[in-house]
């Protein structure tokens, strides 16, 4: 049987793109590697509960409603109710940095005000590079690539600040060191702090099984464990796939959420790329990559008390008496750093755990609680992970056994003056010989670098630890480099230089779990039901 | 199929597209845009539904015939037949 479309990866973008198809009664196949679907947005059990892989947040939440916003297309798009997501947003987020910090929530005026309090002299600039962004149009696929960092330094001044805005954003969506493209910064600043954050109860996997529901239900078809091969071209037309196990399917057009790099190179290297990705070589896949540590606790985290827990820290007190405004631990997100220069950038070390993203899903308004947890996402070196011996036994991190001095929490929220400068050595730097180690050692640094000076100490309360590496990104999702927001090369339009094979996903410059889908929807439209023959309707 | 059929099917067709809008009180001589959060994808959506449910091809130079609930009457009037009508 001949496809009218193949679609490479059941991620975010591949869903929506097959429900589309299947929508108009095209005959769609989604081909996955994995025996799970949700590619970067995926799911696991561990040790009798459940995670979600990589999702923090689902960015670009509005109300029921909001006209023209990117979740009212995606949701009208694959005729879903905005009430099916069952969403609740955020309590608030923090921009933590050692001279400053920034609240923001999902009322863009939240952010104003901080701004204005903690940059008084910022504001006027920060006004005007918020008119320069409302007026830009993103969605305009031939606007020339510029850098972000030049256009934010017309309108604000202050370094400090430049960076503080730039850090959630990259964090969430720059494939690029130190800097952006405009027209992405703009997405992710309105995704982020115009829009906002919110959460289904269930996590990634209700809005996984909403969609995969909804494509099965259209007569879509799925085959898990199917990983493609190679893209089969005949006269730099795509004609289909030949999956691992040497079957061969056959299909009109094929869309593909494999990456930039990794799509080309299915497809031998065949046709001649865009010129916006013409230049694009092997070596320019993404370098940005991650580690996540999870740390399941026993109970809420207390509040964040500055006195007393910067007592005693020797390498945070200084750091903690320069803050104005307490960090609290009912906080959704933190986006942190340890240095008032934001790096942004691939770490010479294993991992760069003086900056990153702290966040705790139980402090979403979710109407029943969930096991409380502290998720802290740092920025990792791929060729350092993946260079790493694997050592002996399990690679599971372990809770050390320091940790468990019971009382530890009495005293840390009571009488801190009690508790000695010793309590949590600071792991031994040099113990990093294999990936066992290096993970236990990353896992105890990761969590030093965030207490006290972005929230209260929480180690005698973890319960069950896992962590992720850039190994486990490129075991789960086939990115080279374990790059999770792809190469910092885009496509924008998803041409390939092949005839009938389209680009999807992150690497055609959409980001988050809103931005991954209507890629996918966009891509179908455009490349498979419109035929590339339809001008826009009643402008 | 008469007139208030045809309008019928025009409802019908947003309510599925946006789940989320109110069709119950739409007017029929005020831009459909107007009315609700109808973007281009929205309208390709419509025209896309006309051909899977009544055969019905709209060529894109047609487009703005659809723009109010009357205009779509006018347009379509003749052109649908009700057999084919599925979900």
């Amino acid at each position: 049987m001949r496809y009218d479309a193949i679609i490479i990866g059941a991620g975010m973008s591949g869903l929506a793109a097959g429900i589309r198809l299947a929508m108009f009664d095209k005959r769609v196949v989604i081909l996955e590697r994995h025996y799970v679907w949700g590619g970067l947005n995926s799911f696991y059990q561990f040790k009798g509960r459940q995670f979600d892989v990589g999702l923090h947040a689902m960015t670009n939440y509005v109300p029921r409603g909001s006209k023209g916003k990117p979740l009212t297309r995606l949701l009208k798009q694959l005729r879903l109710k905005h009430e099916q997501l069952d969403l609740y947003e955020q309590s608030f987020s923090l921009i933590s940095f050692p001279s400053a910090n920034l609240r923001f929530d999902n009322d863009f005026e939240t952010l104003r005000g901080e701004v204005r309090r903690a940059f008084p002299r910022q504001i006027d600039g920060f006004d005007a590079l918020t008119r320069e962004i409302t007026a830009f149009n993103e969605l305009d696929l031939d606007a020339p690539q510029v850098s972000a960092r030049e256009i934010v330094r017309r309108h604000i001044r202050e370094p400090l600040l430049e960076d503080m805005l730039f850090c959630p954003l990259m964090f969430y969506g720059s494939a690029r060191e130190h800097d952006m493209d405009w027209d992405q910064f703009v997405v992710m600043w309105k995704s982020i702090y115009m829009e906002g954050f919110a959460r289904p109860q269930q996590g990634v996997r209700h809005v996984l099984s909403l969609l995969t529901n909804r494509y099965r239900e259209l007569g879509g078809e799925l085959r898990l464990r199917a990983g493609v091969k190679r893209i089969l071209t005949r006269e730099g037309e795509a004609v289909g796939v030949e999956l691992d196990s040497g079957e061969i399917i056959e299909a009109d057009n094929v869309l593909s959420s494999a990456g930039l790099v990794e799509t080309t190179k299915l497809a031998g290297g065949a046709g001649v790329p865009p010129a916006d990705i013409r230049a694009s070589r092997p070596d320019e896949v993404g370098k940005l990559s991650f580690t996540e540590t999870i740390s399941v606790l026993s109970e809420p985290l207390q509040k964040h008390r500055p006195e007393a827990d910067a007592t005693g820290k020797l390498s945070f007190t200084e750091t903690i008496s320069v803050l104005d405004a307490p960090p609290k631990t009912d906080a959704t997100i933190i986006f942190f750093s340890n240095r008032d220069r934001f790096e942004y950038r691939c770490p010479e070390d294993l991992c760069d755990v003086d900056s990153g993203v702290i966040c705790m899903p139980q402090n979403f308004k979710l109407p029943k609680p969930i096991d409380p947890l502290v998720r802290i996402t740092n920025i990792a070196n791929y060729a350092k992970w993946t260079a790493l011996e694997r050592g002996d036994g399990s690679s599971e991190v372990l809770i050390p056994s320091e940790w468990k001095v019971s009382g530890i929490r009495s005293q840390v929220s009571g009488n801190a003056k009690a508790i000695p400068e010793t309590r949590y050595p600071i792991p031994d730097t040099s113990k990093t010989n294999t990936y066992t180690q290096a993970k236990q050692n990353f896992y105890e640094r990761s969590v030093a670098a965030v207490t006290p000076a972005h929230l209260p100490d929480f180690r005698a309360s973890v319960q069950l630890i896992d962590m992720f590496t850039p190994r486990t990104i490129t075991h789960f999702t086939g990115h080279e480099g374990g790059a999770v927001y792809g190469s910092p090369k885009k496509s924008r339009t998803g041409e390939t230089g092949i005839n009938g094979l389209t680009l999807m996903g992150t690497d055609q410059g959409f980001l988050g779990i809103i931005g991954a889908a209507l890629s996918g929807i966009s891509m179908a439209n455009r490349w498979v039901l419109k035929e590339g023959a339809v001008s826009e309707p009643i402008a | 199929m008469n007139d208030a059929e045809i309008k019928q099917a025009i409802i019908d067709i947003i309510s599925d597209i946006a789940p989320d809008e109110d069709t119950s009180n739409l007017k029929s001589d005020v831009r459909l845009r107007e009315q609700m959060d109808l973007d281009s994808m929205d309208f390709l959506d419509i025209v896309m539904e006309l051909r899977k449910r009544y055969g019905v091809n709209v060529p894109d130079t047609d487009y703005m015939q659809l723009a109010t609930l009357d205009s779509c009457v006018n347009y379509l009037r003749g052109k649908l037949v009700a057999k084919t009508a599925r979900v």
